[in-house]
C-alpha cells in the first residue's frame, strides 16, 4: 500500500476501522505497527498483518509557516551562531525524537524580548548534537566567531550541553585577546517545551554583551528555579548533572557572574581587549585516559604509543598504580607528553606527597595543577600544535584562566 | 435539547505513573522552587488560544517539593518507563467497557500552562476507544479510556503567583469519556455512579475526597460547555441543572439581541475617572487611591439584558474580567447601588450618551489591564448573539459554575518522545480478561443475595462505596439488615441530631458488632452506645447489658400499671411499646419486650 507520513487513511483490521493521519514511525515501535494520529489528537499504534486493509482517504499537505524576523536597527549588535543542541531542538517528526531542527531565527522569534533590545545577526553554522562535535567543528566555530568579533558587542553560541565545556575550552585557547565576550548558551529542556530553560538562559546571557567582559564563558541556570543564571569561565566549567537545569558548575573557583535581571560580577575576569588573535591549529593525536583500579598497563602503552600526548585522570592527588609507571617512563622517553589530572575534579593534583606520585614524576609525568581533565586534553592538543618544544612550560602556565595558583575555602558543590 | 457526556478522572493507588514515588498526598514540604512557563508553538506553528490567555496572566509558579516527589516531578529528569501496573488497570477498565484496545500505546504531551504541571504539559495516552456500558436507562457509549498523569495540587494563589505542591503530580489517572448520551441531569448522576463503581471494582483506585473528579460536557443548543473538576458526586446533578438553565438563558438572550439588532461594531472605551473624584463608593475610592482608573463602555441595545428577571448576562461578563484578575464590573442594570449614587449614574449616562435601550459597563483597574479586560468584555458581548459560548467553566460549591477559559483547541497534543511506545500483547489482554470484575447490576444482585438485604439497600452500599466495611462487619455479626440499619440509618440519624459522628470509625463499630455477636448487648442498644461514645469518648457495654426476663417482666408490669389508665388510643400495645423502649434504653430486645407485654396485656384482659 502506497501511503506516506501525513496521509489521512482508514485501517481496517480485526478490531474494526481506525481513521487517522499516518505519523512517522518511532524507533522503538513494533515492526508491524502503524502510528495514527486520531481526530482527538491522540497517537495510537495499530497492528497490521496480511489481512489488514489500508485505504488512503486524502494525501497529506505539508504545512510550513514561514516567518521573517524584524531587524531592530537601533539595538545592540549581537552575533548568534547556531550549532544545534537541545536549546535549538524541536521534535523531529521523522524520527519522533528531539533533534536539532529549528533555525536560529525561529528560536529568536519565540522570544520577542530579544528583538526589543538587540540587533541580532544570526546564522546556523551547523545543527548537530554536541556529542557529535569534533575538533574540526571547534575550528569552524572559532573562525566564524572571529569574523564577527569586530562588528558585534558579543557572540552568542547556542550549543548542546554535553560537550559544551570542551568547545568553550577550545575557543578560549583558539581566540585570545577578545574584544567581545563569546557566550555559550544551552538548555537542558528543549525549547519546544513550555518549561524550557532556553529562554531565561538566552535572555540573561544577552545582558553580558552590555558589560566589559572579554572571555569565553558558559551561561546557564544557576538553580532549579527560573530565577538566575550563572556565568562560568569556559575553561573552569563542567556539566555535573545529567539532566538538571543547573547542571553546570564552576570547578575550583566561583562563577564569574550571577545574572538576575542585572549582571553582578562576583569574581575577577578578563576585560575586553584586542586585537583578537586566532590560532586554530590542533594536534589531534591526544588521548584522555580515565585510570581505574586493576587497569592493564598495556592499555596505556597501546594508546600512548599511538599518541603525541596523553592526559591521565588519576585517582586522588593524581595517582596511577605502580605497574603503570614503567609504561609512563617508556612513553615519555619516546617523546609522548604525559600530563596528570585528577578524577576528583575539585582540588589540585600533587605528586610530591606519596611515593607513587614521586615515582610518576621521576618517570616524566607532568602534574597539571588544578586543571580539569577535559580542559587539559583540549589544551594539550592546542599546545602541541602551537608551541612545539615548549609543551611542558605552556601546559603549566595559566593562559586563559584554566589554572589557579590558590584555591580558597569556599563550598565546592 | 439537553445532551451531556461526562469525563471521569480516577486516581490509582499504584506508584506514580513515570517514577517510583508514592501516590499519596503529603504535607511535609522539603523545599520550594520557582518557575515560569511560556506558550510554545504547536507542531502546526500556531499558538493555542487557551494557552495564550493563560500566559497573558504572566504568573510565576512556586512549587513545593514533598517527600513523595523526585526530579521527575520537578521536570529535572526525564520520565522513567511507564508504570505497568497502572497501564494494566487502564487496559482492564477498557475491557470492562467493551473498548477496542490500541496495539501500541503512545504517550502524548497535552499543553497545559496554568502551572499545574511543571513541564507545561500533561502526559496522556489513549488505551481504549469506542466502547459502551449498558445501564437500566440505556446504553452509554464510552469514547475513550486514557491513562494520564495527575496535576500538581494548587495550594495558594496570590498576586501573580500560584503555589503548587508536587505530592499529587504524577499520580496515575484513568480518564473515562462517555459520548453525549445522557439526556437529563439525573442520568448524569447515575452514569457517574455506575462508572465510578466500575473503576473502584478494579480495587486499584485511591479513596477519599478529590481522588475521583468528573468533568461535564453539556450542550443544549449545539455549542459545548465543559465544567471541569467536580469532586462531589452529589453536586453533579445540580451543576447539570444550573448549567442547563444558564444555557437556556443565553439562547433566549441571543434571540432577544437578534430582535433588538443593536450595532455592536463600534464600542469605544472611555475613561470616566473624573466622575468619581468625590464618590462614596468604597471600592472605587480604594482603586483610585492605588492610581487605578475607571474605564467603561456603552453597550447599545443591552438595557435589561445584563440583569433582569429573565437575563443575567452581566454575571457572564464579570466572570470574563475575573479571569485576568479584576474583581468585577458595575453595569447600568444594577445602578445606582454599591455606593454609586444617582448623580454619578446620570453623569455616566451623559458621558456614554446612552439611549433608553442602551446599557453601560464600568470597571476600576490599572489602566492597561482595564483596557485589556474591556476588550475581552466587548469580544464576549459580540459573541452573545451566537448563544452559548464554547468554554471551560469551573464548579462552585453551590452548584453554579464560573468561566475559566475558552475551550482548548485540539492542536494541543504532540508526542511525548521521552517515553518509548508500549506494546499491548494478546497475552496481556487474555490475562486481564480473566480479571474483569462484576458489573454494577451484577454486583448489586450479588450483595443483596449475600447479605440478605434488598436490592435497593445493596445499591446504596455500592453507591456509597461501603462494600468493604459491610463485608467486614458481616464477618463479625452476620445480619445484613442490622448492619445496614447502623450504617445508613442510625449513624445519619445521630448526625441529624447535630452530633459529630466523624469519630465513629470501623474500629468503634467492630467492637460494637463483636459485643452484639457475643450477646453482651442487643441491637437496640447501639444508638445509645454510640451517643455515649460521642459524649464521653469511651465505648462501654456494661451500662447497656440486656436485662434478664424477670427484671424485664417487672418493669413492663409497672409501666403498664402506670400508663394503662391514661391510654385512650386504639393501639394501646403500640403506645406502651414506645414508652417501654424509651425507658429501657436499649437494654432489651424489642421482640422479647413485645411478647412479654402481650402476655401481660392478655392477662389483664386488654385486647388489641
Amino acid at each position: 500500500m502506497d501511503f506516506e507520513t501525513g496521509d489521512l487513511v482508514e485501517i481496517k483490521n480485526k478490531k474494526g476501522i481506525f481513521r487517522g493521519i499516518v505519523m512517522p514511525r518511532h524507533a522503538f515501535s513494533g515492526e508491524d505497527i502503524i502510528i495514527l494520529k486520531l481526530d482527538n489528537g491522540y497517537n495510537i499504534g495499530i497492528k497490521v498483518d496480511d489481512e489488514t486493509k489500508i485505504k488512503i482517504i486524502s494525501k497529506g499537505l505539508s504545512k510550513k509557516t514561514e516567518r521573517k524576523s524584524k531587524i531592530n536597527e537601533n539595538g545592540i549588535p549581537v552575533s548568534v551562531l547556531g550549532t544545534g543542541g537541545t536549546i535549538a531542538s524541536y521534535i523531529d517528526y521523522s524520527t519522533g525524537a528531539v533533534k536539532p531542527a529549528v533555525s536560529q531565527e525561529e528560536l529568536l522569534l519565540a522570544i520577542p524580548e530579544i528583538e526589543e533590545n538587540y540587533r541580532i545577526k544570526s546564522r546556523t553554522i551547523f545543527s548537530i548534537l554536541s556529542e557529535n562535535m569534533k575538533v574540526k567543528n571547534w575550528k569552524v566555530i572559532a573562525e566564524e566567531a572571529f569574523k564577527d568579533l569586530d562588528d558585534s558587542r558579543g557572540i552568542i553560541i547556542p550549543h548542546g550541553t554535553d560537550t559544551m565545556a570542551y568547545t568553550a575550552s577550545a575557543l578560549a585557547f583558539m581566540i585570545q585577546n577578545l574584544p567581545s565576550p563569546i557566550i555559550l548558551v544551552g538548555a537542558q529542556r528543549s525549547s519546544d517545551r513550555p518549561s524550557s530553560d532556553a529562554y531565561l538562559n538566552l535572555i540573561y546571557s544577552l545582558k553580558l554583551v552590555e558589560t566589559d567582559l572579554g572571555e569565553v564563558v558558559i551561561s546557564m541556570h544557576g538553580s532549579t528555579s527560573d530565577t538566575f543564571v550563572q556565568v562560568h569561565r569556559g575553561v573552569r566549567a563542567r556539566k555535573m548533572h545529567t539532566s538538571r537545569r543547573d547542571a553546570f558548575r564552576s570547578i575550583n573557583e566561583k562563577p564569574i557572574a550571577i545574572i538576575e535581571n542585572e549582571v553582578r560580577f562576583i569574581s575577577s575576569y578578563r576585560k575586553r581587549s584586542g586585537p583578537p588573535v586566532l590560532r586554530t591549529g590542533m594536534d589531534e593525536k591526544v588521548a584522555l585516559l580515565y585510570y581505574y583500579p586493576n587497569m592493564d598497563p598495556e592499555i596505556l602503552l597501546d594508546i600512548g604509543s599511538r599518541m603525541h600526548g596523553i592526559i591521565i585522570a588519576g585517582t586522588g592527588l593524581g595517582h596511577v598504580s605502580n605497574d603503570m609507571i614503567p609504561v609512563i617512563r617508556d612513553l615519555v622517553s619516546r617523546g609522548v607528553f604525559v600530563g596528570v589530572t585528577s578524577q576528583c575534579l575539585y582540588g589540585s593534583v600533587n605528586l610530591n606527597v606519596y611515593s607513587t606520585g614521586r615515582e610518576m614524576i621521576i618517570a616524566g609525568a607532568v602534574p597539571l595543577k588544578d586543571m580539569l581533565p577535559e580542559v587539559a586534553y583540549v589544551k594539550l592538543m592546542w599546545v602541541l600544535e602551537n608551541y612545539p618544544g615548549e609543551e611542558r612550560d605552556k601546559m603549566l602556565q595559566n593562559l586563559v584562566g584554566e589554572i589557579s595558583e590558590r584555591r580558597v575555602g569556599i563550598e565546592y558543590v | 435539547m439537553f445532551k451531556a457526556g461526562i469525563e471521569i478522572h480516577q486516581q490509582l493507588n499504584t506508584k506514580k505513573l513515570f517514577c517510583s514515588c508514592d501516590s499519596d498526598l503529603n504535607d511535609r514540604v522539603l523545599g520550594e522552587f520557582t518557575r515560569v512557563l511560556r506558550p510554545v508553538q504547536s507542531e502546526l506553528g500556531e499558538y493555542d488560544a487557551a494557552a495564550l490567555m493563560e500566559s497573558m496572566k504572566r504568573r510565576t509558579f512556586v512549587y513545593q517539593v514533598t517527600e513523595n516527589s523526585c526530579l521527575v516531578e520537578m521536570d529535572e529528569e526525564p520520565p522513567h518507563d511507564v508504570n505497568m501496573e497502572a497501564l494494566e488497570v487502564a487496559v482492564l477498565v477498557s475491557l470492562m467497557f467493551n473498548c477496542r484496545i490500541v496495539d501500541e500505546v503512545h504517550f502524548m504531551r497535552k499543553i497545559v500552562i496554568d502551572g499545574s504541571n511543571t513541564t507545561g504539559f500533561q502526559r496522556t495516552a489513549l488505551i481504549g476507544m469506542d466502547g459502551y456500558i449498558d445501564t437500566k436507562f440505556g446504553r452509554i457509549s464510552i469514547r475513550s479510556v486514557c491513562l494520564e498523569e495527575e496535576a500538581a495540587r494548587k495550594i495558594d494563589e496570590k498576586e501573580g503567583i500560584a503555589v503548587y505542591r508536587l505530592d499529587r503530580l504524577g499520580i496515575p489517572l484513568i480518564e473515562v469519556t462517555t459520548g453525549p448520551d445522557l439526556k437529563s441531569p439525573q442520568e448524569v448522576k447515575m452514569a457517574a455512579q455506575i462508572l465510578g463503581y466500575a473503576l473502584r471494582s478494579t480495587k486499584k483506585v485511591r479513596r477519599g475526597l478529590g481522588s475521583i473528579r468528573q468533568d461535564l460536557n453539556i450542550s443544549t443548543d449545539g455549542e459545548r460547555v465543559e465544567v471541569k473538576g467536580v469532586s462531589r458526586l452529589n453536586l453533579l446533578e445540580k451543576i447539570a441543572l444550573y448549567e442547563m438553565e444558564r444555557q437556556e438563558m443565553l439562547s433566549s438572550l441571543a434571540e432577544e439581541i437578534k430582535r433588538r439588532n443593536p450595532d455592536l461594531e463600534h464600542i469605544e472605551i472611555l475613561d470616566v475617572t473624573d466622575i468619581f473624584r468625590e464618590t462614596k463608593s468604597k471600592l472605587i475610592r480604594n482603586g483610585l487611591q492605588k492610581g487605578h482608573r475607571v474605564l467603561g463602555i456603552r453597550v447599545p441595545g443591552f438595557s435589561g439584558l445584563l440583569k433582569s428577571d429573565r437575563y443575567r448576562f452581566g454575571k457572564e461578563l464579570a466572570e470574563v474580567v475575573k479571569v485576568i484578575g479584576i474583581p468585577g464590573i458595575f453595569h447600568s442594570d444594577e445602578l445606582p447601588n454599591y455606593g454609586i449614587g444617582e448623580n454619578e449614574v446620570r453623569l455616566l449616562r451623559e458621558k456614554f450618551s446612552t439611549g433608553d435601550n442602551d446599557a453601560f459597563i464600568i470597571i476600576v483597574a490599572e489602566e492597561n489591564k482595564g483596557k485589556e479586560a474591556l476588550l475581552y468584555v466587548i469580544q464576549r458581548i459580540r459573541k452573545a448573539i451566537n448563544g452559548v459560548n464554547p468554554e471551560t467553566r469551573g464548579p462552585r460549591d453551590d452548584g453554579t459554575t464560573e468561566f475559566l477559559r475558552p475551550l482548548p483547541g485540539s492542536e494541543r497534543m504532540y508526542p511525548e518522545t521521552d517515553v518509548p511506545p508500549i506494546r499491548i500483547t494478546e497475552e496481556m489482554i487474555e490475562r486481564l480478561k480473566g480479571m474483569i470484575p462484576k458489573s454494577y447490576e451484577e454486583a448489586i444482585r450479588d450483595i443483596s443475595e449475600r447479605y440478605g438485604i434488598s436490592m435497593q439497600q445493596a445499591q446504596q452500599i455500592l453507591d456509597e462505596n461501603r462494600e468493604d466495611d459491610f463485608s467486614f462487619f458481616y464477618s463479625i455479626y452476620p445480619d445484613g439488615n442490622v448492619i445496614f440499619r447502623v450504617l445508613f440509618n442510625i449513624i445519619p440519624e445521630i448526625e441529624g441530631e447535630g452530633l459529630d459522628v466523624s469519630s465513629i470509625d470501623s474500629g468503634v463499630l467492630e467492637k460494637i458488632f463483636s459485643a452484639l455477636a457475643e450477646g453482651r448487648i442487643v441491637k437496640e442498644a447501639i444508638p445509645y452506645i454510640l451517643r455515649d461514645f460521642i459524649a464521653n469518648g469511651r465505648i462501654q457495654f456494661d451500662e447497656f447489658k440486656p436485662m434478664d426476663e424477670d427484671e424485664l417482666q417487672a418493669i413492663i408490669e409497672s409501666v403498664v400499671d402506670e400508663n394503662i389508665g391514661d391510654l385512650k388510643s386504639r393501639n394501646v400495645e403500640g403506645a406502651l411499646m414506645g414508652i417501654l423502649m424509651e425507658k429501657l434504653r436499649g437494654r432489651a430486645d424489642g421482640e422479647m419486650v413485645n411478647s412479654i407485654l402481650r402476655r401481660v396485656l392478655e392477662r389483664r384482659g386488654v385486647s388489641k
